[in-house]
């Protein structure tokens, strides 16, 4: 029991990250319809990004926030301008082999600036577990959960209630229509990528000082997060958070009553099993808008 | 002098070769290709090995992706599937004429299992499902020892063919370089039988096939398996060349290599395969000679080697799909009929 209990709080705060980094995902899909490969290597860049900021630069922490969440608009407005642009309308391997192609670039980029070395991350917040009834957890995972709650309920209501929130999902539902009601689309995915853009980065950093440090495998996150968007479904905000939980809390179950018998492993596997069950039971994930299509 | 074609016969207008000329190009071509090994240094005999291999690879998936439109992310682990066939049956004795053909049934078996998701999702959706499929066989292979040797990896005897062994890349390309040949052979032909064009008609419109006639989901599998065979069969000759394989040899950066051949190279063009599989295979060969030759003015270059090869590879892919969609096979196309109506481009 004392297990059972401690896997699972385990997986509810590991899936506080998953769903941060699930929201970049999600925020992009539902204006464009493309899913960004890249999404690893935005965590990366803004969590170098600001280290370089801090340590470097010696600015205090945050003004080191601003800027890099202003560096991160502007990397997803270029990034969209630059590449995404030119390919509206091509067909969907083409924008997969975009974003996969930008990933390598972003990556060979930050490998090439800051090197493979771990680097260390000054600490945003304390370190020190906060006692929670009787199991420790570490600070940095309630802060992401802190923030995936503020995110939920911001992004709820700017797709609800903003104008630019409502042309996003008009934009979703029917390019051509959002064109003739007078909405700019090119803007709208300008819009989307810089918000996705900057919701990665604050997911990076947080990363990063939970790490303790920064180095190329933070980008696999944004693989190991694809699950999640799925389950959850690609165009739901509460989905990808829901998603979060439910494969954290899997992954850790899985890892804590399979490892063992199967000697490791698991842990990382199990989600893509999940995936494709959940895909073949319902194929537009727990929360996604059913196309039906029959062929 | 070159000019336009001109068919009097429905034959002449479906053959695999459209002029005698080409037939006759292309024999020189081939005979040219096989006094490579007895020029090439043994490197570059190991660069045209796995440029072959990769060619097969590429045209696989090509058929895959290309000519019936499922997205596949899933390639390596049917590399995979393919090289650690070979290797079991190959160290239980069993020659390469059976081996290799076996490892392409198995990789097909393999590729029609996690084909199934096909029957309910298409695009984005089929993407992730086959990227699972790489997951899943990743653990597989270095969790199941007594077949696989785990992540430790497993070592494979040299082929042998009527008792010629192929110890060495010299060898091993008389191996590779017909193979590949043959099953190029293979794909230009299928696209000109019944099976060929249903899976075109899929990939334009899965709908409007299914209206006409075409058993979307059968066709579906058929297109899953005979990729896969094709993915196989190059895993099995690379399990030959790398001689020890290990789960390390197919990561997930192997499958986004081939989809970047077939988007290089062309989507839905047989040639395409080849010229984006073998541009790919010399890019980072390419870029080793040239920062070894500048290595002398900017010896910093060395460290920023592997960075570079990554973000080459991702700038190529990206420039290719914003200006050259249509790929090499295009672009091909586009000189070849400048030249042929040379000087009168009218």
């Amino acid at each position: 029991m004392e297990l059972l209990l401690q896997l699972v709080i385990n997986g509810l705060v590991v899936g506080c990250i998953y769903s941060l980094v699930a929201l970049g995902f999600v925020i992009i899909y539902k204006s464009s319809g493309i899913l960004n490969f890249a999404q690893g290597e935005f965590l990366l860049f803004g969590a170098y990004v600001f280290l370089a900021i801090v340590s470097q630069a010696n600015v205090p922490t945050v003004p080191a926030l601003l800027l890099t969440f202003a560096f991160a608009t502007f990397l997803g407005l270029a990034l969209e301008r630059v590449v995404l642009r030119p390919l509206i309308g091509e067909p969907i391997i083409s924008v997969i082999m975009v974003t996969l192609g930008l990933s390598s670039i972003l990556r060979a980029i930050v490998q090439g600036i800051w090197g493979t070395d771990t680097r260390p991350v000054p600490s945003v917040f304390s370190l020190e577990p906060i006692q929670l009834g009787p199991l420790p957890v570490a600070r940095g995972y309630l802060y992401s959960a802190a923030s995936v709650a503020v995110l939920l309920v911001a992004l709820t209501l700017f797709f609800k209630y903003s104008r630019p929130g409502i042309a996003m999902r008009a934009t979703a539902a029917s390019q051509q229509v959002a064109l003739s009601m007078g909405i700019s689309v090119r803007h709208i995915f300008a819009l989307s990528w810089s918000i996705a853009a900057v919701v990665s980065a604050a997911g990076g950093i947080l990363l990063a000082t939970m790490r303790g440090g920064v180095d190329g495998s933070l980008a696999i996150l944004g693989l190991k997060v694809l699950p999640v968007v799925i389950v959850g479904g690609l165009d739901s905000v509460g989905g990808a958070i829901l998603g979060g939980l439910l494969v954290g809390v899997l992954e850790n179950l899985a890892g804590g009553y399979l490892d063992p018998v199967f000697g490791g492993g698991v842990k990382e596997v199990a989600p893509f099993v999940a995936l494709v069950l959940i895909l073949m039971i319902r194929p537009y994930g727990l929360f996604g808008k059913v196309r039906i299509e029959r062929v | 002098m070159l000019s336009g074609e001109f068919h009097t016969t429905y034959a002449g207008d479906m053959g695999i070769f459209e002029t005698r000329r080409a037939r006759r190009l292309l024999a020189v071509f081939i005979v040219a290709v096989f006094a490579v090994p007895f020029v090439a240094t043994s490197y570059w005999l190991d660069v045209a090995n796995r440029a072959a291999i990769a060619v097969i690879a590429a045209t696989g998936l090509n058929i895959l992706t290309g000519f019936t439109g499922q997205i596949s992310l899933g390639n390596a682990a049917f590399l995979a599937v393919g090289a650690y066939t070979t290797a079991f049956l190959a160290n239980h004795g069993v020659p390469f004429i059976v081996a290799g053909p076996a490892s392409g049934a198995v990789a097909a078996l393999a590729g029609m299992v996690f084909g199934i998701p096909s029957l309910r999702l298409k695009g984005l959706y089929l993407a992730m499902a086959t990227l699972a499929a790489h997951f899943i066989v990743e653990f597989t292979i270095s969790h199941w020892e007594q077949v696989t040797g785990g992540v430790a990896g497993i070592s494979i005897p040299s082929p042998e063919l009527f008792g010629y062994a192929f110890t060495d890349d010299r060898r091993l390309f008389f191996l590779t370089v017909p193979t590949c040949v043959a099953l190029l052979y293979f794909a230009r032909n299928l696209f000109r039988t019944r099976v060929g064009k249903a899976f075109i008609a899929i990939r334009d419109q899965d709908i409007s096939a299914e209206v006409m006639g075409v058993q979307v989901f059968r066709y579906k599998l058929l297109s899953f398996a005979v990729s896969s065979f094709y993915i196989g069969v190059a895993g099995s000759l690379l399990a030959y060349q790398a001689r020890i394989i290990t789960p390390e040899n197919f990561p997930l950066s192997v499958a986004i290599d081939f989809l970047g051949m077939i988007i290089i190279g062309g989507l839905g063009s047989v040639l395409g395969s080849i010229l984006g599989a073998i541009f790919l295979t010399l890019l980072p060969e390419v870029l080793r000679l040239a920062t070894s030759a500048l290595a002398g003015s900017f010896p910093q270059l060395v460290q920023l080697f592997s960075p570079l090869k990554v973000g080459v590879f991702g700038l190529t892919i990206v420039l290719f799909l914003v200006f050259e969609p249509d790929g090499l096979a295009d672009l091909w196309r586009r000189i070849r009929n400048w030249f042929r109506l040379y000087p009168f481009s009218y």
